[in-house]
């Protein structure tokens, strides 16, 4: 700060507390609708100070929203989003860095260019492939005529017919949220600043390429690998629209999907205090994450929107 | 490409020293990846734009090459207009509402020294919220019947339903949307902040420039790059991630009213079952991304040089 001046000081702390105030203000009434039976919670005016049905209200919800079953979804999914993502964007950023090869352009430009296209605009393709992942190997093998080989080889006449279902299962839900490069592009950059010699060294000891990679590269990169989590972490729990195509398994859909269906419509019993108990649930895991871990939090925001 | 001829530490992107020729490893090590993206991204991405010149029925028993008419339809519907307009208006409003706020907040959090990461994690908060559950929680405190902010503007006198009303849904989606983005504009402005030399605030100081003078015309033509890159971050955000907040309270409606580019091509497509107009308007938003995209680049080439 480069002069003293109380008064733009005060006008700044003012600033700040209602920048606080907005974002506390509604979290603040979902604990008060929380808190309220849903006689209470139809009153008007609301009431401004909670009523004693928290924990009740907190069980409802649980039991409504069929959390434990869908928690358990919300962590696999993050936490699958996270491992599978670190894990293959670790290993093809040390390839595309670490060595020389003839389609090492091409690989680039082929991880490059899907950092282009949110999942978002293309849903119904997308659907479709994860409702039959074979499609691409049934082309391949209409394409080369396997099916008319095979059966001019063994005399039989066969047809190939290839299907792998991944709708309702864990893979389906996170496959197709692995797939973009954010993450291979920041390990990337971090490589590019690896100094050369700690390689050389690892070389001349006649380490192994894979040998480099476990003991000096990913130790080396774990400050990278944990800001990257919390941000994958987060987006994986928020995650709406992939889920939401899954929901033909109640038993599939993940936290923030269940909680979508105990909002109340304008037929049915207004239950907001059910559903701001289900809105405190399933935030609080993610909220944990950012105010537990704010330094690092912060860090993987700012490199992984690089 | 394969550096017999040149020299290993010209070829882009990769290290001086480096593991040498073999393919093998490094194929092994891009497979998972590469496979990947083969089945969930380019596959997918390939179908859409040959879905999007053809015409089949919702069983997918007849399909016809139309070349572009499903482009052609798209654009001679009104509802699609319509949803084009909608779109505009709410990631600009958003936009604006979003940067403003946040630029506000930044400028208060550098001047101030007490409380500072007591504001800055309490503003941040929404970052871990889903969009929604910002859509949920705005909903509820808007809701005619029961919310509470509802219930203040009903005592103004204002008939507030966004049920009803289609300016009323748009301005409550647009509130949830910014609501909960807010924070990633600040954070970054913040950083942005400590970056410009203290040197130079306090020679405009000494010259006699306030602290709102200076803010103006040395650190916000600093910031240049980083709202540019906000705003394009904060077109993505509203074009794509707000879906939920959409399907989670308004459905598009009432009349359209939020019917949004990126909830249309999920309606079109999986409700009636339009495919190759929702395919259609895939490759238009997929057009519009890749813009962004391209956009958001040239903003960090200048921190990151690609070539390297």
């Amino acid at each position: 700060m480069v002069e003293r001046s109380p008064v733009l000081s005060m006008v700044c702390h003012a600033i700040l507390i209602a920048g606080a105030l907005t974002v506390c203000i509604p979290l603040y009434f979902a604990f008060v609708a929380g808190s309220l039976t849903v006689a209470e919670v139809q009153k008007v005016p609301l009431p401004w100070v909670p009523g004693g049905q928290f924990f009740d209200n907190l069980q409802l919800a649980w039991s409504k929203g069929n959390f434990s079953r869908t928690f358990t979804n919300s962590i696999v999914v993050a936490l699958g989003i996270t491992a599978g993502k670190i894990a293959v964007s670790l290993l093809s950023a040390f390839a595309i860095t670490y060595f020389r090869f003839r389609y090492r352009m091409l690989a680039f430009w082929l991880i490059f260019v899907s950092l282009m296209l949110p999942i978002e605009v293309r849903i119904v393709p997308t659907f479709e492939a994860v409702a039959n992942a074979a499609v691409p190997l049934q082309w391949l093998a209409d394409a080369l005529h396997v099916a008319d080989l095979w059966g001019w080889i063994s005399g039989h006449d066969v047809a190939i017919s290839l299907e792998w279902n991944m709708v309702n299962t864990y893979p389906g839900l996170i496959l197709p949220l692995i797939a973009s490069a954010t993450a291979t592009f920041l390990f990337r950059q971090f490589f590019l600043t690896v100094p050369d010699e700690l390689c050389e060294a690892a070389r001349l000891d006649g380490a192994s390429p894979l040998h480099f990679f476990w003991s000096i590269l990913l130790p080396l990169s774990v400050p990278n690998m944990v800001a990257l989590a919390i941000i994958l972490f987060l987006f994986g729990w928020n995650q709406y629209l992939w889920p939401l195509l899954f929901t033909t398994d109640k038993d599939m859909a993940t936290a923030v999907i269940a909680l979508k269906g105990l909002i109340p419509r304008s037929d049915s019993e207004p239950a907001w205090n059910v559903a701001m108990s289900g809105a405190l649930l399933t935030m609080l895991p993610p909220a944990l994450v950012v105010l537990l871990l704010q330094r690092w939090f912060i860090k993987g925001l700012i490199d992984s929107s690089k | 490409m394969s550096g017999k001829t040149r020299r290993p530490a010209q070829e882009a992107g990769l290290k001086r020293a480096n593991f040498g020729d073999g393919p093998g490893l490094p194929t092994l090590l891009l497979l998972p990846q590469l496979l990947i993206l083969l089945f969930f991204f380019f596959i997918p991405s390939l179908r859409a734009l040959t879905q999007s010149v053809l015409l089949s029925d919702p069983f997918g028993t007849t399909v016809q090459f139309v070349w572009f008419d499903n482009f052609k339809t798209l654009f001679a519907s009104s509802e699609y207009r319509q949803s084009i307009a909608v779109t505009f208006w709410f990631t600009v409003a958003q936009n604006v509402l979003t940067l403003g706020s946040a630029l506000v907040l930044a400028f208060a959090t550098d001047r101030i020294v007490r409380a500072r990461s007591v504001y800055r994690t309490i503003i941040l908060l929404p970052y871990a919220i889903a969009p929604a559950i910002a859509g949920i929680l705005w909903a509820f405190l808007f809701n005619p019947a029961v919310g509470p902010l509802a219930q203040m503007l009903h005592r103004l006198g204002i008939a507030w339903d966004p049920n009803l009303n289609p300016t009323d849904a748009l301005i409550l989606v647009t509130l949830a949307a910014s609501w909960k983005h807010i924070c990633y504009d600040y954070i970054f402005l913040v950083v942005g902040l400590l970056a410009v030399p203290v040197s130079l605030m306090e020679a405009a100081a000494v010259d006699g420039a306030g602290p709102i003078r200076r803010f103006v015309s040395i650190a916000l033509p600093m910031l240049g790059p980083t709202i540019f890159f906000l705003t394009v971050m904060n077109f993505i955000y509203g074009f794509f991630e707000t879906f939920a907040i959409i399907d989670a309270v308004t459905k598009g409606g009432p009349a359209g009213a939020t019917n949004i580019l990126v909830y249309k091509v999920f309606v079109d497509g999986f409700v009636n079952l339009d495919l190759g107009s929702s395919a259609a308007q895939s490759v238009l938003l997929m057009s519009f991304a890749l813009i962004c995209t391209l956009l958001q680049f040239r903003y960090f080439d200048r921190k990151v040089n690609y070539g390297v």
